[in-house]
């Protein structure tokens, strides 16, 4: 009864979805008040319907009703209860459907904080965002019905993907798709913009908070993705390049260079066109993302269970989409004007290099992962591309950027003196190539070339950020500490913001530097007792037991690790075999530590207590994350910014003299 | 200058940087991909002798081999037509095992052991590399889970 | 270039993707047909799941049109199928013959028991000798054989009745038109 209530309640927004497409949009273009003002109750009542129908498969799951076919495939009675919440979205259906959980919620936000915006603009960006939403609804309900029903009833379900059984991949999705979601926000925006043919500064200062939001879900999200790869896939990898991967990285690429666009936008009135552009491009890609991933069309690792009818539902859907969006642009953008002047070195450049880098990567990745199917197309044989391509396509543009991240935001708006740049920056200059000449000595460069330059680089993020920090602080009053409260609390969390991902950048850059030049990674075969050195750890191998968990079984290995004659720590990984699947799975061991990780994962038993094993030492590999962790906490610095507080401050003011009034 | 000029400027800078970027690409591109074939078509030769290239099919059944250094692994890998012997130093995924479908990467030996430097077995039970299942034309669907009722019941 | 013009370049980009996925889409591998298409079924012999003293083989094929049906008690998609494949059984023009996949034969006979039982004859395949040779990856998985014991198509995946309606129905019709 209740999965068919869910499956009610999803007709039901789609019904809704339609009318919040239609009426606003219709009203706005009209000028008919009533029938614009109906938007934001539509976008509330898309989300209540959705809301019910992913209760409704919660609570399908939390009962272990294996008469639904999603929740048979996808759960089992075994399952501990805090993985029968994240098995919802575990497969196709109900990640689907969370997917347009997340959209009707960015509706209804939308709706509930943009009283200062003038009625018609709301009107269009929550139709645009209705739109969208009937897209996923109808795709849901008419291929991938998450409540269809089995029969005759199975006993047992097939269990969740034990890959899936981590806590790190129960919340990586949802961050994920706020992300990808998120900047369908952006998208309406802009969309709304070009039908209502105003592209002025006052819409960038409206996308941009919307837009920061959303970046930094998807920041967070493609994190915790590699976070988890690394400590679950029991590879040691952080990042494959793998299709998936790719396909949240270019959104995240593009939204971006979005942010930084629609700061001289919102700034200078200038870049107008382009900012539009990217605002549908990010969005774009997030669902040429999902095309990807779900119909089957490209191999990857965590490709769901595929289906071409899908995959040429998606399609027509992206064509109307993505085609409509930019048929709309090639209309309207020619009437777009230019906007402010500047020179050649003045902000504007830098932040049109930064967008010209961003925007180069994202087609080079979208390039290296369509290229298997650029070579079937033209009957050129069945390709892979290799991770090193990609590999190299960063280390070919991500120096010049972040030689670039020094420089820019020191850059003044309109117009500029080389010499005062100079003069600003040289301290920051000296001490990076100071750092440059340190990192060359073989003792810490270990020979390779990139190592110095990843440090100097990061150094010179580093030092430039301070200066910065002190040139903004120079002429305030008070002390280092004090000052920089008052400016915290007053006007400067954008800045300061923008200050700390920056930072995270420059962390980011001596993990992957590090990481990628300096770990250890040894496949060997170990006896009980035996020990091996690497990197001036010990690992010594005591032998592995038979345990139970709760829905599998398990040989678990014991290591201890000794640093010197110190012991440090005493590792378990196991390998495990999962019962509903009867799935092996290995289950790594991780010494974590904010300078390295040690890292053992067991490969199999190869006789007599043996076991063929793998060792690593992973140095820094903790700033990858603390830097995109650094980068999303920047974003959300900078969107709690008072010029968005005092927006709130302003509308909420007259809607509480209106309810006095009442 | 004028601001005609820069912005000239700023456009040929733009356009050398896409040119540039484009060759870079395309020409790492050429050393960095890798083809794919089937057993068939390896023992008909048809497979660079030089070059790294992947060959996939399923793990023949009783063909998989430890060696004495306990980390080497010998193995056959067929499409049902042909058969491929493979040898592979390492740790094997999870998933590798008789009778499921691998890619393999690396480069044949003169004595025509393919010696692998990768082996992939997808860590999704209920998906398959679409080159297997090509090679094979045939694709996976409801998973290769084996006797799930009977462990479940133990 | 026009000014306007430019602004058309994204939609065009834009157009060459959708060519190239609509492209990728049609090279989908589960519509690749298998190469044991037109050719004989390979010889086998299988014990008999519900009566291990009788034998399933290649030659219990000829004379009558099959549907090779490959299954096991673990394979929830097999259950979806399986109310599918109880109406077909009704039908005299063919014979469904089952070829019981890496399963347990009490597991089998079981769900055979709880949920009746559509097939003329169940070939017990635990190891996957049969299915290997067949190039079977998954189940369920459906062979189309004709009177001559040649394989004419392979379905991937649960028979539904679109499928039956679609592909099969009208296969069936054809083979026993040529008698």
């Amino acid at each position: 009864m209740i999965p068919e209530l869910g499956h009610l309640a999803l007709i039901l927004a789609l019904l809704l979805a339609i009318a919040q497409a239609g009426f606003p949009l219709a009203g706005s273009l009209t000028g008919n008040r009533p029938w614009m003002t109906m938007a934001r109750p539509l976008a509330y009542g898309q989300l209540a319907f959705v809301a019910i129908a992913f209760a409704a498969l919660v609570q399908a799951f939390l009962a272990s009703d294996f008469s639904v076919l999603y929740v048979a495939q996808n759960s089992n009675s075994l399952l501990p209860d805090i993985y029968k919440i994240s098995a919802v979205w575990g497969g196709h259906e109900g990640s689907l459907l969370l997917w347009a959980l997340m959209m009707a919620g960015w509706g209804a936000a939308v709706a509930a904080f943009s009283r200062n915006l003038p009625l018609p603009v709301v009107a269009r960006v929550i139709a645009v965002m209705g739109m969208v939403a009937i897209g996923f609804l109808l795709f849901m309900l008419l291929t991938s019905n998450p409540f269809e029903r089995l029969f005759p009833v199975p006993p047992e379900g097939r269990d969740l993907n034990p890959l899936l059984q981590d806590f790190g991949l129960a919340i990586h999705p949802p961050m994920l798709y706020m992300g990808y979601v998120g900047f369908s926000v952006a998208f309406a925006f802009a969309l709304a913009a070009l039908i209502g043919g105003k592209l002025d500064a006052a819409w960038a200062r409206w996308s941009r908070p919307w837009t920061t939001v959303a970046w930094v879900f998807l920041t967070i999200g493609i994190a915790l993705g590699s976070w988890w790869a690394y400590y679950e896939l029991g590879w040691g990898g952080w990042w494959f390049w793998d299709p998936v991967e790719n396909a949240s990285l270019m959104p995240w690429l593009v939204g971006t260079a979005l942010i930084h666009s629609l700061a001289v936008t919102e700034k200078r009135a200038a870049f107008k066109s382009w900012t539009v552009l990217l605002a549908i491009s990010a969005f774009s890609l997030s669902l040429l993302g999902t095309f990807l991933v779900r119909s089957g069309v490209l191999t990857s690792v965590h490709a769901f269970a595929t289906d071409p009818e899908r995959g040429l539902f998606i399609l027509l859907f992206l064509c109307l989409v993505i085609g409509g969006s930019l048929a709309l642009y090639a209309w309207r953008a020619p009437e777009v004007s230019e906007g402010g002047r500047f020179d050649l070195l003045s902000r504007e450049s830098g932040l049109l290099l930064n967008n010209l880098l961003f925007v180069a990567f994202t087609v080079l990745v979208l390039f290296g992962t369509l290229a298997p199917l650029i070579y079937e197309a033209f009957n050129l044989g069945k390709i892979s591309v290799g991770f090193p391509w990609f590999n190299k396509m960063f280390l070919a543009l991500a120096p010049f950027l972040a030689l670039l991240l020094g420089i820019g935001p020191a850059t003044r708006w309109k117009h500029d003196e080389p010499w005062r740049l100079t003069k600003t920056l040289w301290i920051a200059l000296a001490l990076s190539i100071g750092m440059l000449a340190l990192a060359s000595l073989p003792a810490i460069s270990g020979g390779d070339q990139w190592v110095p330059i990843g440090i100097a680089l990061a150094a010179w993020l580093l030092f430039s950020h301070l200066t910065l920090v002190r040139e903004r602080l120079k002429h305030k009053h008070g002390s280092w500490r004090q000052a920089m409260l008052a400016d915290f609390s007053g006007n400067g969390r954008s800045f300061y913001g923008m200050v700390v991902a920056h930072l995270g950048v420059a962390m980011f850059i001596v993990g992957v530097t590090m990481v990628s030049n300096h770990e250890i990674e040894k496949d060997l075969r170990m006896s009980p007792g035996d020990s091996h050195e690497m990197a001036g750890y010990r690992f010594e191998f005591l032998g592995a037991q038979k345990v139970n968990g709760p829905n599998y079984r398990a040989d678990q290995g014991h290591f201890i690790v000794y640093r010197g004659q110190r012991q440090i720590a005493e590792l378990f990984p196991e390998k495990r075999s999962y019962l509903g699947g009867g799935m092996p799975m290995t289950e790594a061991a991780i010494d974590a530590g904010f300078f390295r990780d040690v890292y053992v994962s067991l490969g199999e038993a190869v006789g007599g207590g043996d076991w063929a094993l793998r060792l690593y030492y992973k140095p820094y590999v903790r700033w990858i994350w603390l830097g995109a962790g650094l980068m999303a906490l920047g974003g959300a610095i900078a969107v709690s910014d008072r010029r968005y507080r005092t927006a709130r401050a302003r509308r909420t003011a007259p809607t509480e003299a209106v309810a006095a009034k009442a | 200058m004028k601001a005609r000029q820069k912005r000239l400027v700023l456009v040929g800078l733009a356009l050398i940087g896409v040119a540039g970027a484009t060759t870079l690409a395309l020409s790492a591109l050429q050393s960095n991909i890798s083809y794919f074939f089937s057993p068939s078509q390896v023992m008909a030769s048809e497979h660079p002798s030089d070059a790294v290239f992947r060959v996939g099919g399923v793990v023949v059944p009783e063909t998989v081999a430890r060696q004495a250094d306990g980390l080497t692994v010998r193995f056959d890998v067929t499409d049902n037509a042909a058969v491929v012997p493979v040898s592979y130093t390492g740790i094997l995924p999870d998933l590798f095992s008789e009778g499921q479908g691998v890619v393999a990467k690396g480069r044949i030996g003169t004595d025509g052991v393919f010696y692998a430097e990768e082996v992939l077995a997808k860590h999704d039970e209920s998906y398959m590399p679409p080159e297997v299942a090509d090679t094979l034309q045939t694709a996976h669907i409801d998973g290769i889970i084996e006797q799930t009722t009977e462990s479940l019941k133990q | 270039m026009s000014k306007s013009l430019r602004f058309l370049v994204p939609l065009i980009i834009f157009g060459a993707l959708v060519i190239l996925l609509m492209i990728g889409l049609g090279k989908d591998p589960t519509k690749v047909p298998s190469p044991l298409i037109g050719k004989p079924v390979p010889e086998f012999s299988l014990p008999a799941l519900t009566d291990p003293e009788r034998r399933v083989e290649d030659e219990d094929l000829q004379g009558e049109i099959s549907l090779v049906n490959v299954w096991a008690s673990w394979c929830v998609s097999c259950r979806q199928e399986h109310q599918a494949l109880m109406a077909l059984s009704k039908n005299s023009d063919f014979q469904i013959v089952g070829i019981n996949w890496k399963d347990d034969a009490q597991d089998a006979r079981e769900v055979l028991r709880m949920t009746g039982n559509p097939y003329a004859m169940n070939g017990h395949d635990p190891d996957n000798k049969v299915g290997l040779h067949w190039g079977v990856y998954g189940a369920p998985e459906t062979f189309v054989v004709d009177r001559q014991g040649i394989i004419r198509y392979k379905h991937i995946g649960p028979i539904t009745r679109e499928v039956w309606e679609k592909t099969l129905e009208p296969l069936v019709a054809k083979l026993k038109a040529e008698g």
